[in-house]
């Protein structure tokens, strides 16, 4: 343990990742949701104009008890590695809220938040835990267009994003996160200027804050929205040398694993994971209980697919204490020895032998 | 991974018309800022085959960051065109960077130097990475463009040494070493082609996984307006700077010459020229390409009209180019329309195969027989045949009329418990395109169909094949049984494991009637013809018989090789240095493979047995630039290329694959291996053949340690999911691309053992975990270990198979079953053994005494006639 605690976290996570599964958290939207928060518990004491009822971000600020304990739960759940609530904490994605000026703040401490719960329960048994400081895609898009009249058109260019996104890290990282994890991609380029954002805030912080990259596939071919597959996003990203590639969200466990499967077999570097627990029924509500979840990645494990599992939107505690126990024992993924290749991409990979 | 299209590539052509200083088309229709009309041309180029396009706004009345912006991001919303990467292509940064932050995928930044010193090359370079793209480098320096070879070296070779100083990826670096003019008149510029392609050869060597780009319309340019000769310069230049490593360059690929059709008066001005040669006739090399470059002006017309003129001529004669030239595309139109001029006569629709078809099929069998076309041009002939035979079919039927006999009838078939027939197919396709009619019974089949078949069809004769030593004894079974029905046709064998020997020794004794060895397909015609014909006949029947008898009598008086007994063959045994043993795998136990990438086996295949399998001799890739069969060794290697794009795009076949890692120990000749089951014997087999001082008596059990030790196993194919194409090019009647597609099948699988060999070297084994291999020094096995198959020649016992599968458990893993023969199905399959000892190595056992057949029948466990059978060709 002592040898351990020496190291890195990007070093500890190499090493640990080798001996076994590692373990992420689940969706925070559900259990937020049971906890019937009305609109004066968001807002708090804070000066804002609009209506804050479902900006779950700014509960850091606002109700942080509430965090914690969701926080509280994953990790006694069997989580290695924790999110901090801040999906949407970003200067766009706030300004639907009129909450521009809180980025810094939430952000700053939602990962003292998560940081406190890790070191409460590491100070208690010995065992490592570490915060990934979340990165959401933003609802704005660098690749598409949202005028059908106008292909050419963007709402936003690629330094606008990399300046949104750069606020949103130097505050996570000031707030003491291990990791940034740029999750739910759905562009490719939003992507590229998020990990550019967040290699500048680490840099300019003057620590390692190894990132993690994690694609959604929008279709049944296994696109994103802006159209690349998994081999071809990983091309395009890979120069940023993440410590995880992977994908979450999308749809369920078993309709993820061809697509998990052709990224883990290009990849050189761990591969993490966090599927939905299933399709979402007619109501939009997630029903796939914990063991089916858990079963169904555990079919992942006999491929050798992942080095980090997890769950997203509707997964619970539940769930991950589940998806804990079945991977307990399974080998974990070896990462590939891949031929020095050029790796090009458009929508497609293109390789040529070097 | 079936969303995804990977195209892995030799040689890779970038899309050049959306560049505005290259197409004065592109260029005017940016100026009018008709953008809608600019993304149709980037379609096209993606259409027409471009891998990349290239995009250039760079001119003076233009705002060409805007430019370059704004057509960037209307192409990405088009995912024809951005399936493809792009090339940002500037002279200015400031440009670049604003393509950069439009780009999605990983893009070429096009291009950096070191013309404004150390400090801006690098800072580019950083950006570069941090936007993620890979980049073209010119050879530039302070002071200058390098013109020289010494130049070009010293200067890329410095960019190299200070990019990946920084950490740039170096097979992200495509050097472009400058293409000047040649042919200017001006002695300095004479060496300026051959300086560029000797250099690209030094600069590959030193720098490590770069690549090699340049732009080829410079070379020519003082032939503007002079196209033919232009295209001329370029493919020449090409087909000297790709074997020295140009890997890629901006090119409109529709305006290539093929290399072997360029006149060959022009083709050597060109060379002497770009080479900078001494001309054979004399005289000055420069000068003669001016006074021969008004010849071909406007020679386009020519080859344009050359190349429709067929089209022009009278329908018989169509026929005949389109079966010499393997051309389907009017084939059934052209058939049909000589079919109506047949019946016009009052003739008969097989007169349209006795008459013009056959007549240019004559050709083809002329043309091959005299080696002026290879077996690739006659399978694609034969192609073109079948199509226009099929089509006349249901004429010739509705008239129910005998089909004329041609020159003889042909029964063919793999024999029982065998499943090869790439051999057997292409003896099929040369017969049927030389007159006979050939009724192909496929693989597997008994002796009583063949038999059968023979007498229902009266045929002329039959014709085995076999590619699996067991088939040897099946088709001494078949003469057996032929002679049983006192049967008289002639017997034809053929296949990889028979030989003139076997034939004369073993199957010629059980029939009377005649029997001929056939070597390969290109004397399959000659023999055939020779026995339906009246004249000759006899005569070579006679001839061959007494042949053969020969080889019985000079074998039968020949000393053999001496053998030692068992007991002081195993005395002499090997003596292995047990402190080279492998350590203990990191990963012992199964490991299944249920979809191996195959765009990475691809990378591995070995492609010299490909060809060999076509019958073009050869050593890839010296072999493509082969002065007799080069021609014909291009054009099946791009066929091949073509349909692994398609079998990897379109995942036609499915690698699935199993290793394993068991502790074992040795115990005599046999390997006691530890699997969950419980504890395996594997019996091997031990040279016994006299050896001279100092040598061993090898048997595959003396690279175990008796102390303990691992032994590995693995069963790997390429083959699921063949079938559903190869019914497919069938019912096309397509036997060019069903031999084509096993070939490859084959080759992958063969890719896919070499490959997974390495895997457990390095990883699941991992006693070899640095080991760094070049592709040819993996086909040339310079690593440490070896997996022999059973079956061949370290353990030529078949029948281990069985044991190994079980073991394995590869049908479950893999889906690969065994015939009663124990060949593997699918028949794009490898299985065998891995021993890890440094000092571990192939051999061959060879013959074996009584002695040792008596004590491995016991070891193994069967009667001793099993035993025999299973090891015949190593008996006497």
């Amino acid at each position: 343990m002592s040898n351990d605690a020496a190291l890195s976290a990007r070093e500890y996570l190499q090493a640990e990742t080798a001996k076994r599964i590692m373990i992420f958290d689940g969706g925070y939207g559900t259990a937020i949701q049971n906890a019937n928060l009305q609109e004066a518990d968001y807002r708090g004491g804070l000066e804002v104009t609009a209506d804050q009822k479902g900006n779950n971000d700014i509960l850091a600020l606002t109700r942080p008890d509430i965090l914690e304990q969701i926080h509280s739960d994953y990790l006694d759940a069997g989580s290695d590695i924790i999110e901090t609530n801040t999906f949407s904490a970003n200067s766009i994605s706030q300004a639907d809220y009129n909450a521009e000026h809180l980025v810094d703040d939430i952000n700053r401490e939602s990962a003292r938040l998560a940081r406190r719960v890790c070191d409460r329960k590491t100070a208690q048994d010995g065992k490592r835990r570490f915060v990934a400081g979340a990165v959401g895609p933003t609802n704005k898009t660098l690749s598409l267009s949202p005028d059908v009249n106008d292909p050419g058109f963007r709402e936003v260019d690629f330094d606008q994003m990399v300046a949104v996104y750069r606020q949103q890290c130097d505050a996570l990282i000031e707030g003491g996160v291990d990791f940034i994890v740029i999750e739910t991609i759905f562009d490719t380029l939003n992507a590229k200027s998020a990990a550019m954002a967040a290699q500048q805030a680490a840099e300019a912080a003057g620590r390692d804050v190894p990132l993690m990259i994690s694609m959604t596939i929008t279709d049944m071919a296994g696109r994103n929205l802006s159209g690349h597959t998994v081999e071809a996003f990983w091309h395009a990203i890979r120069h940023v040398k993440p410590l995880t590639i992977g994908l979450n969200c999308s749809f369920g466990a078993d309709l993820l694993r061809p697509h998990l499967a052709a990224l883990a077999s290009q990849s050189d570097t761990l591969v993490m994971a966090y599927p939905n627990a299933g399709l979402p029924n007619d109501l939009g509500e997630y029903d796939e209980l914990p063991e089916q979840t858990a079963a169904l990645i555990g079919e992942w494990l006999q491929g050798g697919l992942v080095n980090i599992v997890g769950g997203c939107c509707g997964t619970t505690p539940g769930h991950i204490a589940a998806i804990a126990r079945a991977v307990k024992d399974a080998a974990p993924r070896v990462i590939p020895d891949l031929p020095v290749q050029t790796r090009l991409s458009g929508l497609e990979p293109f390789t040529m032998a070097a | 991974m079936s969303q995804t299209q990977n195209s892995s590539t030799q040689f890779v052509n970038i899309g050049e018309r959306t560049n505005v200083t290259g197409s004065a088309r592109f260029k005017k229709l940016i100026m009018n800022d008709d953008y809608d009309a600019a993304v149709e041309v980037a379609r096209q180029q993606v259409e027409n085959g471009a891998q990349i396009i290239d995009v250039n706004m760079d001119e003076g009345l233009l705002d060409a960051e805007v430019a370059m912006t704004r057509f960037l991001k209307l192409i990405a919303a088009e995912p024809d065109i951005a399936r493809v990467p792009v090339m940002i292509d500037s002279s200015k940064w400031s440009v670049i960077e604003a393509g950069l932050k439009c780009v999605s995928g990983k893009p070429i930044v096009n291009s950096i130097s070191m013309k404004e010193g150390e400090a801006e090359f690098l800072a580019h370079a950083r950006k570069c990475m941090a936007y993620g793209a890979a980049v073209v480098v010119m050879a530039f320096d302070e002071t200058g463009q390098a013109d020289t070879k010494e130049r070009k070296i010293e200067i890329c070779c410095r960019a190299y040494k200070l990019l990946t100083g920084i950490g740039f990826p170096p097979e992200d670096i495509i050097f472009d070493p400058n293409v000047f003019a040649v042919a200017t008149g001006i002695d300095e510029h004479r060496r300026y082609g051959l300086d560029f392609i000797e250099a690209v050869a030094e600069i590959r060597a030193r720098c490590p996984h770069v690549h090699f780009s340049g732009g080829l319309s410079n070379l020519s340019f003082s032939f503007r307006g002079n196209e033919p000769v232009r295209r001329a310069m370029h493919s020449v230049f090409l087909y000297h700077a790709i074997p020295a490593g140009l890997d890629m360059a901006i090119v409109n690929a529709g305006q290539l010459d093929i290399y072997d059709d360029i006149d060959p008066e022009l083709r050597d001005a060109c060379e002497d020229v770009v080479l900078d040669r001494e001309p054979k006739s004399g005289g000055d090399a420069t000068e003669i390409l001016i006074a021969l470059a008004e010849k071909f002006r406007g020679t386009d017309a020519v080859a344009e009209k050359a190349a429709a003129e067929w089209r022009g001529y009278d329908v018989a004669k169509r026929l005949e180019h389109a079966l010499v030239k393997g051309i389907d595309a009017h084939i059934v139109d052209d058939t049909e329309e000589m079919r109506l001029a047949v019946k016009q006569r009052d003739g008969r629709p097989i007169e349209v195969i006795e008459g013009p078809l056959m007549d240019g099929m004559n050709v083809v069998g002329d043309l091959f027989g005299s080696g002026k076309m290879f077996l690739p041009q006659v399978v694609k002939s034969a192609r073109v045949m079948k199509k226009a035979v099929a089509h006349l079919f249901p004429y010739i039927e509705a008239e129910k009329e005998e089909g004329a006999r041609g020159k003889g009838k042909i029964i063919m078939a793999t024999v029982k418990g065998d499943v090869h027939d790439i051999g057997k197919n292409i003896v099929g396709v040369v017969l049927q395109c030389n007159g006979f009619e050939v009724v192909d019974l496929g693989v597997m089949v008994p002796w009583q169909d063949i038999l059968k078949a023979a007498n229902e069809n009266d045929a002329d004769m039959i014709g085995l094949s076999g590619l699996i030593t067991p088939s040897l004894d099946e088709m001494v079974t078949v003469a057996e049984e032929m002679q049983r029905a006192d049967m008289t046709m002639p017997l034809l064998i053929g296949g990889a494991t028979t030989s003139k020997v076997h034939t004369a020794l073993r199957i010629s004794p059980a029939y009377n009637g005649p029997i001929v060895h056939v070597l390969d397909a290109s004397r399959a015609v000659g023999v055939a013809s020779t026995l339906v014909s009246e004249t000759q006949a006899e005569a070579f029947v006679e001839r061959t018989a007494a042949e053969y008898e020969d080889v019985r009598t000079k074998r039968a008086g020949r000393g053999k090789t001496e053998l030692v007994p068992l007991e002081k063959a195993r005395a002499n045994g090997f003596a292995a240095d047990m402190s080279g043993k492998a350590s203990a795998p990191k990963q012992p136990g199964l490991h299944v493979f249920d979809d191996w990438d195959l765009a990475d086996l691809r990378e591995t295949i070995d492609w010299t047995p490909f060809f060999r399998s076509w019958e073009l001799a050869g050593n890839y890739p010296a072999i493509l630039q082969d002065s007799v069969v080069g021609p014909s060794a291009r054009n099946l290697f791009d066929d091949a290329q073509k349909m692994l794009d398609r079998i990897i795009d379109e995942k036609w076949l499915t690698a699935k694959g199993v290793a394993a890692l068991w502790p074992c120990r040795r115990d005599g000749d046999d390997v006691l291996i530890d699997a969950d089951e419980g504890t395996v014997r594997m019996p091997f087999l031990r040279q016994q053949i006299a050896k001279r001082e100092g040598r061993a008596n090898m048997c595959l059990a003396d690279f175990i340690d008796p102390a303990g030790d691992w032994i590995g196993g693995f069963a790997v194919t390429a083959g699921h999911g063949i079938e559903e194409h190869l019914a497919r090019f069938k019912a096309d009647h397509d036997d060019y691309s069903d031999i084509l597609l096993k070939a490859l099948a084959d080759r992958l699988a063969e890719a896919f053992a070499e490959r997974l060999h390495q895997h457990v070297r390095c990883e699941l084994w991992g006693y070899a975990p640095d080991e760094q291999l070049t592709n040819e020094a993996l086909i040339k096995e310079q690593y440490r270990g070896i997996r022999p198959a059973p079956g061949y020649p370290a353990c030529p016992d078949h029948s281990q198979k069985p044991a190994l599968f079980d073991l394995l458990k590869a049908t479950d893993n893999t889906g690969i079953t065994l015939t009663e023969s124990f060949a593997m199905l699918p028949t794009a399959a490898v299985s065998g053994f891995y021993f890890g000892h440094d000092q571990s190595e192939y051999f061959g056992v060879a013959r074996i005494g009584e002695d040792q057949l008596t004590d491995y029948a016991a070891r193994r466990g069967v009667d001793l006639d099993t035993a025999k059978r299973w090891l015949r060709p190593n008996l006497d």
